[in-house]
């Protein structure tokens, strides 16, 4: 090895696992399951970008179909969420609605449904009028319909990410935060990560580093075509329970759910700037204020609310917005980023992926669309 | 277009006012932002108001405050009251609201100048209805010449005797004066001493005031070390520990105060550089000789940088603005040196007097870090020292952290009036330096916004 590792300390594990996010701390999560010794290495803290600061929603509606059968299978690990990481992670099963404002929205969304029908998927339905006024009784009397899933949910991102490394760590797996990784090589098919203040050495490698992840993959000598996107949220103060699960809409971007707290989260896609040179990002109001002016038309009593906070999780964004979840084309080494701001409901099946790829190199779900090389 | 200004200040307390004065005075194009309805700050609030009617005292250091407001409303700057700003960028961005509408305004140069906020006092029991804050009472005094009779007045630093000495000439009685002063900081006090004769008159002033008090027969209690507020639902009584003995006090009303803080809120939003402060035990932006912040182009005036007091506020302000306006080329180098040194020296005279304030008003580790560990720290999501001090224990590294372990800091106040405690108690229980544990990420807005002001929002050309 290189003399400047020498006096570092040194790590030996079968699996170093790059990103302690939720895709990372759920890979280690389900390789320390079946005793393999990982070590998983975090630039910042675990969950500190996009895992630990999105808008919670563990959504199968209107996912890309690409992504259905990965999205299906992972909801079935969330159902049982607390039995598999020994939290609730917050999260409550719930309906997830499509609000549709005009009629050409509803036959759109008609149309959608029966497409994923005929992929062999029957959890999203279609609601009338009526019943959109029955499930969401302050939703805006303009609204001619929605589309509905109706076990759906979301949950608490942060604490997600905490008990899927705090289970993990139980297992075994060592988490080193604070550790960026500066070079990578691969010698007498060992890798060895070197960090400012380590070498971690291991046969397998798994590159879970979200918006940072075309970084890593290049230093693997592949190319992936992932930018840096800041996703903008805002909470409000608490409010009276007026909505229950998680609201979208079809015409203009919209995530919008209530906790039990009574604040009211508001999400929809609009874009700040993200900088991942320094991990900030800056709002954009013009895009905030859209959001709002969104919110206050889908449901009216959100008018004199307050809004308390406002910010932005770094996320990687890909090219046709679904992810990487792919073996690299280096030996032994396993790619899952780019989650293109639709991420946290995967986590749990995304770990379970990248766990069979490591140890089978196979897995029983379709990866095809996902390739690195598909750029 | 987005309105575009020259200089925009945000705030008109002291340094507000007397920067934006010199701003416009060599031609910069001005905005003047505040939250209050009329200008003043906190130290000359309503003076307009109180100088018409003369009904109530409010003493000497407050009258000085007319003749800058006077001034300040003949200049020719445009002034927008009644406005909360709620944002301040790296690139001068400033959103604002005002009367339900948000509005984004931006400017070459921007002058924070917001002030000072009260210290938290987190003692047992503050959280209690009909405890308030010195500073809350006062403003209720000046704004509305309302009193709070018979309260106990509890804590330590000039303005809690200003204000006691307020209420005794407005005859609004006084209960008792429970004082924290730590006994140990007379002593440490005096070797600052020799450099605070310059503002001997206003360190007799205090004296005069503390006469008073007993003069009035107002029960003046020193050497106390711990207090704690009692009562179910409303306050009943106060404790405290006189000479290692826990008295009681049956009082309806309860009144804090250990110093004030810079408000350094709206800077870190920005992304100033700010460093800890182990004299003020609070954060101060970093600043250059023009109080430009490590920010180009936002400089921070007044108390919202580091505690100067009223008096140097002013002279700061029109500092600042003397380096603002070389930056817009509208003065010289040489013209902002010559024009700067009057202030400077008066700023330099009224500065010695700092490190004996600061030292005489610290307020004691007990009341800025509660021993009580089941004292409330974040009121919003009532949060404990305790369930921090569980949070450190497991693992949680800083303010940032201790968000998503407790929600500590998430309400709707955002960590406004439990930051500093937070970021001492995270020190106190890791065994590291406040500096290391730094302090909340600010999170926009940091004013409360209303979703309607927000979706209202111009910055757009009407058409």
């Amino acid at each position: 090895m290189a003399s400047s590792f020498l006096k570092k300390t040194d790590f030996k594990a079968d699996v170093v696992i790059i990103g302690a996010g939720l895709h990372g701390c759920s890979t280690a999560l389900h390789l320390a399951l079946q005793g393999v010794s990982v070590i998983v290495l975090e630039k910042d803290y675990a969950g500190r970008h996009a895992s630990g600061v999105n808008a919670g929603g563990v959504r199968r509606l209107g996912r890309h179909l690409a992504e259905m059968p990965l999205s299906v299978a992972s909801a079935k690990i969330w159902q049982e969420i607390e039995g598999f990481v020994d939290d609730d992670c917050g999260f409550r099963s719930s309906q997830q609605i499509k609000v549709a404002e005009t009629p050409e929205e509803l036959s759109k969304q008609e149309t959608r449904v029966n497409e994923v029908r005929q992929s062999g998927f029957h959890h999203e339905k279609m609601i009338d009028q009526q019943t959109l006024r029955e499930m969401l009784p302050n939703v805006s009397p303009h609204c001619v319909g929605g589309m509905i899933v109706e076990d759906d949910g979301y949950a608490n991102p942060f604490r997600t990410v905490q008990a899927f490394r705090l289970k993990a760590q139980s297992l075994g797996a060592r988490f080193r935060e604070g550790t960026k990784v500066a070079n990578i090589k691969r010698e007498r098919g060992i890798w060895f990560v070197g960090c400012h203040d380590c070498v971690v050495e291991a046969p397998k490698l798994v590159n879970c580093a979200g918006a940072w992840g075309g970084e890593i993959a290049k230093k693997l000598g592949e190319n992936a075509f992932v930018s840096a996107i800041a996703l903008m949220l805002m909470i409000t103060a608490r409010m009276p329970a007026f909505v229950t699960g998680v609201v979208g809409a079809e015409g203009r971007t919209l995530s919008f759910k209530q906790f039990p707290n009574g604040t009211v989260l508001i999400g929809g896609g609009h874009e700040g700037q993200a900088n991942k040179d320094d991990n900030t990002t800056h709002l954009d109001y013009s895009g905030l204020a859209i959001n709002a002016h969104t919110a206050r038309t889908i449901f009216p009593i959100m008018r004199s609310t307050r809004i308390v906070r406002a910010w932005a999780g770094i996320e990687g964004m890909t090219p046709d917005g679904i992810p990487v979840i792919s073996p690299s084309q280096a030996d032994d080494a396993f790619h899952g980023f780019g989650f293109s701001g639709h991420g946290f409901q995967l986590g749990p099946i995304g770990g379970k992926i990248l766990s069979d790829l490591v140890l089978d190199d196979k897995t029983n779900l379709p990866l095809e669309p996902f390739r690195i090389d598909r750029f | 277009m987005t309105q575009h200004y020259e200089i925009i200040v945000i705030g008109a307390g002291p340094a507000g006012m007397a920067a934006s004065q010199t701003a416009a005075k060599h031609g910069a194009k001005t905005l003047v932002l505040d939250e209050q309805r009329t200008p003043g700050g906190q130290i000359y609030r309503a003076a307009e108001a109180n100088e018409a009617r003369q009904s109530v005292e409010l003493g000497k250091s407050y009258e000085n405050g007319f003749s800058l407001v006077k001034s300040f409303r003949n200049s020719a700057v445009d002034y927008v009251p009644g406005a909360s700003v709620w944002q301040l960028s790296h690139e001068r961005e400033i959103g604002y609201s005002k009367d339900g509408t948000a509005h984004i305004v931006t400017a070459n140069q921007v002058i924070v100048a917001t002030g000072a906020l009260e210290r938290p006092m987190p003692v047992p029991g503050w959280t209690l209805p009909q405890v308030m804050t010195v500073g809350a009472a006062q403003i209720l005094l000046k704004e509305s010449e309302i009193g709070i009779a018979d309260a106990v007045f509890v804590g330590t630093g000039p303005l809690l005797y200003l204000v006691v000495h307020q209420y005794i000439t407005a005859g609004i009685p006084v209960k008792a004066v429970i004082d924290l002063t730590p006994a140990c900081n007379y002593f440490k006090a005096l070797a600052h001493m020799p450099n605070a004769v310059f503002a001997m008159s206003r360190i007799m002033e205090g004296w005069r005031w503390k006469r008073e008090i007993i003069a009035a027969d107002i029960p003046l209690i020193s050497r106390v070390d711990d207090v704690r507020i009692l009562g179910d639902g409303a306050v009943e009584a106060i404790e405290y520990r006189h000479k290692s003995t826990w008295k009681k006090l049956d009082c309806d009303h309860v009144l804090l105060h250990q110093g004030v803080v810079p408000d350094v809120n709206i800077s870190l939003a920005a992304g100033c550089d700010s460093r800890w402060d182990e004299a003020q035990a609070c954060w101060h932006i970093l600043v250059d000789e023009w109080f430009q912040s490590s920010v180009e182009g936002i400089s921070i005036a007044g108390d919202s940088g580091s505690i100067g007091g009223g008096v140097a506020a002013e002279q700061r302000g029109h500092i600042t603005a003397l380096g603002a306006l070389m930056r817009l080329n509208k003065i010289t180098p040489v013209e902002r040196n010559r024009l700067a040194r009057p202030y400077q020296a008066s700023l330099k005279t009224e500065m010695q007097v700092r490190p004996f304030l600061d030292t005489l008003f610290r307020p004691a580790d007990n009341f800025r870090m509660p021993e009580h560990e089941e004292t409330i720290v974040c009121r919003c999501e009532e949060i404990s020292a305790k369930q921090i001090r569980e949070a450190v224990d497991l693992g949680c590294q800083g303010p940032n952290q201790l968000k998503s372990y407790t929600r500590c800091g998430m309400g709707p106040c955002q960590g406004r009036f439990c930051g500093l405690t937070v970021s001492e108690l995270i020190g106190k229980f890791s065994n590291k330096p406040v500096c290391a544990v730094g302090y909340y990420r600010l999170r926009p807005p940091i004013k409360p916004l209303l979703l309607d002001e927000l979706a209202n929002m111009k910055n757009q050309p009407e058409n």
